[in-house]
């Protein structure tokens, strides 16, 4: 689905953002990309929709390389919600802010209607419909950003650090309707510092650092590993501390959510109980 | 003694058609570390907006009730009098920053306070290394990544050394051992210097060990105000779906199925201490 093939970027201030990256993300994978401020993370994920484009190296999507086609033809395709909502973010109501975008791509007026409310619910913006974007919370903005992007259902949604200004419903709101998105076949890429996020999700994880990616691999694996979370400035999940803290029981380490968790304690109890 | 005080605060934004807070009532005393929590929306930003006398000397719209911050009644002092007293690290970075480079950034609400230059040089030096951006002094604040901006903004504040801090999720741009260390030093002064610490924040799991107050608002107005353990450990906490501690939870969980462990963990130390008590006992 999108494919990076030993990428260079560098601004023009000279800040070499990307060094030789190469990854791929196949179709219907659910991928978190994590690591220290600075790493690269946005600089990497604005090249997935030809935002920016290499200055060395391609990027591929459905085949395509991103020079050879505009932002706007690869917007329908690749759906990118910025860091910032406030990059984002320019219409007089919360109901034309999400309603712009579909008529852009030609939708038909009813279901620009249906679409917009659905995703107003979806994002808990309803009771905002005629409010001005800039008269939003913080978390509501970022919350806006989504609804106006996940609107319009594209194949492939890239999300810079979708859980920022969440509270813990909204989160976990959106986590469902991630992972279920991921279930439906869609594409899902989430830039994130929020390891108790990823920990719930369990997608596949690329570590960055320094403008380089310094590892890969599914959720369990990379976050148990002490050497790269360190190095991704990452601190572990709350469970894997505590497992940790209590190896000398003879319990397992490579504990990431709170269910496994509780079933591995409740196990272990019973099994001391029965002698 | 009580350093913000606040009676029956109501304030409406310009052309809001409802309070944005409502009849918020509180006293924190001089060196509480507080958290203040509650759904997207509730009103927090608002809340810390008043206490830097920004709302209502910068954001008009109509304020009613009472507060005073460091014996400051902020309804009639201006703004740059709040400043002195007062430090805000806003939500969203970039609407803090405007120099044209980092390190002036930083020396800027120095310069106000009329320090003297090497004071000024001393504390950017410290603020930039506290923040992990001397390496960034130079650089132009719009031409950084998220969470370098935001580091920016953090040290802000850190280098004013102001007798409040208000941080309105302060780390939510930061990577976890940023945000870790962020809180260790805001910490440190808290302890070290009496600062009065306001921290807005979702991830409990992070800050929850340096509090000693939480404060909880929901629907535009205050609904908890106790210490940690006894919040997180309520029923309404829960049910107004504040994110507890993961630590948390799995004591909760672990109490469904009748395990029983004593007073309720706020960090993974904390549950680990507990664990190990009933893993031991079990044993023998
Ligand atoms: N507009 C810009 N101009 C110049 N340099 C930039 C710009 N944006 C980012 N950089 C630099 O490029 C590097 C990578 O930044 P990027 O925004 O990709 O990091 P990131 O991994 O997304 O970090 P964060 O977690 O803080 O968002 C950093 O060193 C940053 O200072
Ligand atoms: N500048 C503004 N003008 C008008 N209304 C505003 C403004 N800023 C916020 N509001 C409204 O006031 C209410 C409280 O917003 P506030 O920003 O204080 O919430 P919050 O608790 O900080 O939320 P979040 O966790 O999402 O940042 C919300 O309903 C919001 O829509
Ligand atoms: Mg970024
Ligand atoms: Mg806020």
């Amino acid at each position: 689905m999108i494919e990076v093939k030993g990428v260079c970027f560098a601004y023009p201030t000279g800040v070499e953002a990307l060094k030789e990256v190469s990854l791929e993300i196949r179709d219907g994978d659910f991928v978190a990309i994590m690591g220290s401020n600075g790493a690269g993370k946005t600089t990497l994920v604005k090249h997935f929709n030809g935002l920016l484009k290499p200055a060395s190296g391609e990027v591929f999507v459905d085949g395509v390389s991103t020079r050879s086609v505009s932002t706007a033809s690869l917007a329908r395709e690749v759906g990118f919600v910025f860091q910032n909502p406030d990059h984002q973010l320019f219409c007089e109501t919360v109901e034309e802010e999400v309603a712009y975008a579909l008529k852009n791509f030609g939708f038909e007026e009813g279901i620009v209607k249906s679409r917009v409310t659905w995703a107003l619910n979806l994002l808990g913006l309803t009771q905002y419909r005629q409010t001005s974007p800039f008269m939003l919370s913080g978390g509501e903005r970022k919350r806006l950003a989504l609804a106006s992007v996940l609107a319009w259902d594209p194949q492939v949604v890239v999300l810079d650090e979708p859980t920022i200004g969440q509270d813990y419903e909204q989160k976990e709101k959106l986590r469902q309707f991630i992972v279920q998105l991921n279930a439906q076949g869609k594409t899902v890429v989430v830039v994130t510092h929020d390891v108790e996020f990823v920990a719930d999700c369990g997608p596949r994880i690329v570590l960055m650092a320094e403008g380089k990616i310094v590892a890969d691999g599914d959720a369990k694996e990379i976050l148990t590993n002490k050497e790269l979370t360190f190095k991704a400035s990452i601190v572990p999940p709350q469970m894997t501390q505590i497992f940790v803290g209590l190896a000398d029981f003879g319990l397992p380490t490579d504990v990431i959510n709170v269910h496994e968790a509780r079933r591995i304690l409740l196990g272990f109890l019973k099994e001391e109980e029965k002698p | 003694m009580p350093i913000i005080e606040a009676k029956n605060l109501t304030y409406t934004y310009p052309g809001g058609t409802e309070p944005a807070i409502k009849n918020v009532s509180l006293t924190i005393e001089k060196g509480d570390f507080v958290i203040l929590t509650g759904p997207s929306g509730c009103g927090k930003t608002t809340l810390c907006r008043c206490f830097n006398g920004l709302i209502p000397h910068f954001y008009a719209g109509r304020l009613e009730g009472e507060l005073s911050v460091a014996r400051l009644n902020v309804i009639e002092r201006p703004i740059y009098e709040m400043a002195r007293h007062v430090g805000l690290v806003f939500q969203n970075p970039e609407n803090q920053l405007f120099a044209l480079s980092v390190e002036k950034d930083v020396a800027f609400g120095l310069e106000n306070l009329g320090l003297p230059r090497d004071q000024i040089r001393e504390r950017v030096d410290w603020a930039l290394q506290m923040t992990g951006i001397e390496e960034l002094r130079e650089r132009a604040p719009h031409e950084l990544s998220g969470g370098q901006q935001q580091r920016v903004a953090i040290a802000c504040v850190l280098a004013m050394q102001p007798e409040v801090m208000v941080l309105d999720e302060p780390t939510s741009f930061l990577d976890p051992l940023g945000a870790q260390k962020i809180f260790e030093v805001v910490s440190e002064l808290n302890r070290k210097l009496g600062v009065t610490v306001i921290l807005v924040e979702h991830r409990l799991d992070l800050a929850s060990k340096h509090a000693n107050h939480v404060i909880i608002m929901n629907e535009r107005t205050i609904v908890l105000d106790d210490e940690p353990q006894e919040v997180f450990d309520s029923e309404s906490a829960r049910l107004i779906g504040v994110g507890i501690p993961k630590a948390t939870k799995l004591w909760v969980m672990l109490r469904q199925n009748g395990v029983r462990l004593g007073r309720a963990p706020v960090n993974p130390e904390e549950a680990v201490q507990l664990l190990r008590g009933v893993l031991q006992r079990d044993r023998s």
